[in-house]
């Protein structure tokens, strides 16, 4: 037998499927950097809770498109939704920000359980659009409903309460740790969910969608959950960014944010889970950089980055870590 | 009664002009999404391009409104076949992800090589004194302009549907839209037939981005701004579709214009609800068909 052959042998297989959920050292890496970052830059901690939370988001932009294959240029109706609701709690007196986190994360969910049900009988461009149309509805219904929302003005006044003691401080150091907790608990629950047997089938349905019908599986229904759970995740986001900035604009609804999100998605790579855990700080920072290097005129610059990624660097930072390992590894 | 028949006829009126830009810079991309099944969210590049190439010529060089039109569209045109050649045609086929990022990239390009250029404002737009002005017709009076735009746009829906169904290019792109792998069996070169359609469209984008340019102001954001309308063209008219894209153009410049003439404040709200049910009810669109 070759080796190619031996590698993957039944045993070997069965090993490695046995084993998949187990956790791997590299794993730690996000939560040693985002341990490290509080105390290595302290002057940064804004800075730091607002990537954290946007990490969190990607990762449920990662759950629908990287595991259930729907293309979403939506994502931000959930987000937002999950942004106003946390501002309209602290607004009217509900300043507590754990239960008012779970409040937005059920909010979303239930748009997302809504609006899922209806639009995810369709496919392809038709759903894609869908989604971007649900946004722009909801953005408009914001923009309109200014008596409840604020409008274009936003919504401000909101007070916020300590969490767990802790008060919100100006260098951002609550601020930094609460999202970071946060993200660790929706990185435990979406790395639960996608190294289970529900995950697998999601991945099935993005694989084959006619042989998931064929073997019996419920589709509609796994997509619609795996929906809405990442409409609970995206809802937990913006609330978070809400929160910790005591702000909330129609912003948080636009269309350009569900672009930009699913950008830094596919810069760190799609359905891998972590690829929202590089991609996003790596948008984030090279962003802030080029706006300080050339205010004007940075987004040339990132658009320029993301047609060289296309071109060079197919399926985004954790593309190029495959083609090193392959490289490496036939080299050996 | 007087006053709801002049605002009906007003409102159809701007409403069809509105429809004719939307056409002729949408059903490039319809033909685009439907023959190579690429995701373009870069298409309105084409038609700011051409507005930027048009108003240019016209303003600052002195060159007359229908050669300047023409030379935008031959620029521009000529153009997008390097882009496709070089940038596009590596992603046939492949991750729509891809495809997005690529054309997402290429737009940011776009709208910052824009304001570099031309600045951050609307560029002047002066129709020739012919175009200008009111015309009278049934004791009414029309803008002269909006009228040549729905008279011009009127001629080139004819001709495009002609030359699709009557000409042997036309029958190639047809062939090669509903079964490309067919199509390349009895000898269709795909590849080059891909070129030239892509071509032509940045070419139609451009003739209506110039065009309307009126209607649409050119300036920097344009190919994001106004990308939503171009996309609910497409979607709604069905995908890979000549005709779709003109009913739902139709469609979509009307109601807009009504709704944003009868109910302003409620903006675009209506627009995006009437897109939502009608892709409900229809998912390939009102002339596409399920693939």
């Amino acid at each position: 037998m070759t080796d190619a052959a031996e590698r993957l042998s039944v045993p070997s297989i069965v090993d490695a499927f046995a084993r998949r959920h187990r956790l791997r050292w590299p794993e730690a890496l996000p939560w040693v950097i985002g341990v490290g970052g509080f105390f290595v830059f302290p002057d940064y901690l804004a800075l730091g809770a607002q990537v954290l939370a946007t990490i969190l988001f990607a990762l449920s932009v990662d759950l629908v498109l990287g595991y259930a294959g729907i293309v979403t240029l939506g994502q931000a109706a959930f987000f937002g939704t999950g942004a106003y609701v946390a501002g309209l709690l602290a607004v009217h007196g509900w300043g507590e920000p754990i239960t008012s986190l779970l409040i937005a994360a059920a909010a979303a969910a239930l748009v997302g359980l809504v609006n899922g049900a209806i639009i995810l009988r369709t496919h392809g461009l038709t759903l894609l659009m869908l989604t971007l149309v649900v946004d722009r509805t909801l953005e408009e219904a914001a923009n309109k409903a200014t008596s409840i929302t604020g409008g274009a003005d936003g919504l401000s006044g909101m007070q916020v309460s300590p969490v767990l003691g802790f008060s919100f401080d100006l260098y951002g150091r609550t601020a930094y740790l609460y999202c970071l907790g946060a993200l660790f608990v929706c990185w435990l629950i979406a790395r639960r969910i996608v190294h289970s047997p529900f995950g697998r089938s999601l991945t099935g349905i993005r694989e084959n969608v006619q042989r998931m019908h064929a073997i019996g599986s419920p589709v509609f229904w796994r997509r619609l959950t795996v929906y809405t759970i990442s409409a609970a995740f995206a809802g937990v986001s913006g609330a978070l960014i809400a929160e910790t900035t005591q702000f909330v604009g129609l912003g948080t609804l636009s269309f350009e944010r569900s672009g930009e999100i699913l950008i830094m998605l596919i810069l760190g790579g799609v359905g891998r889970l972590y690829g929202a855990f590089i991609g996003v700080p790596l948008y984030m920072i090279l962003q802030d950089r080029f706006a300080e290097v050339d205010p004007v005129y940075w987004y040339f610059w990132i658009g320029l980055l993301l047609v060289l990624v296309v071109v060079f660097a197919r399926g985004g930072a954790f593309g190029l870590i495959d083609r090193a390992a392959r490289w490496l590894g036939r080299n050996r | 009664m007087s006053d709801v028949l002049s605002a009906a006829l007003s409102i159809g009126f701007h409403g069809l002009a509105f429809a004719m830009v939307l056409y002729l810079v949408s059903v490039g991309l319809s033909v685009t999404m439907g023959l190579m099944g690429f995701i373009n969210l870069a298409h309105g590049l084409f038609a700011a391009a051409g507005g930027y190439v048009a108003t240019t010529l016209m303003s600052r060089m002195g060159v007359g409104f229908g050669p300047a039109i023409a030379v935008s569209v031959v620029v521009v045109g000529a153009s997008s076949m390097i882009l496709e050649r070089l940038l596009y045609r590596r992603l046939y086929g492949g991750d729509e992800l891809d495809q997005v990022l690529l054309t997402i990239g290429l737009v940011f390009m776009s709208v910052a090589a824009a304001k570099f250029v031309w600045g951050p404002l609307a560029q002047p737009f002066h129709p020739p004194p012919a175009l200008s002005g009111q015309i009278h017709v049934l004791q009414r009076e029309f803008p002269t302009y909006r009228s040549f735009l729905i008279a011009s746009g009127a001629v080139l829906v004819t001709i495009l549907w002609l030359g699709l169904e009557r000409t042997r290019f036309g029958a190639q792109i047809r062939a090669a839209v509903d079964n490309r792998r067919m199509a390349q069996s009895v000898g269709i070169n795909t590849s080059s037939l891909f070129t030239l359609a892509f071509a032509l469209g940045s070419g139609l984008a451009a003739l209506g981005g110039s065009l309307g340019a009126e209607i649409l102001a050119i300036e920097p954001g344009y190919a994001l701004e106004h990308l939503i309308y171009f996309l609910i063209v497409v979607a709604v008219g069905g995908l890979g579709s000549i005709r779709g894209p003109f009913f739902a153009a139709m469609l979509l410049g009307v109601s807009d214009t009504g709704f944003k003439y009868l109910l302003p404040e409620f903006g675009a709200f209506f627009i995006y609800v009437l897109t939502l049910v009608i892709l409900l009810w229809r998912p390939h669109g009102l002339f596409g068909q399920a693939r």
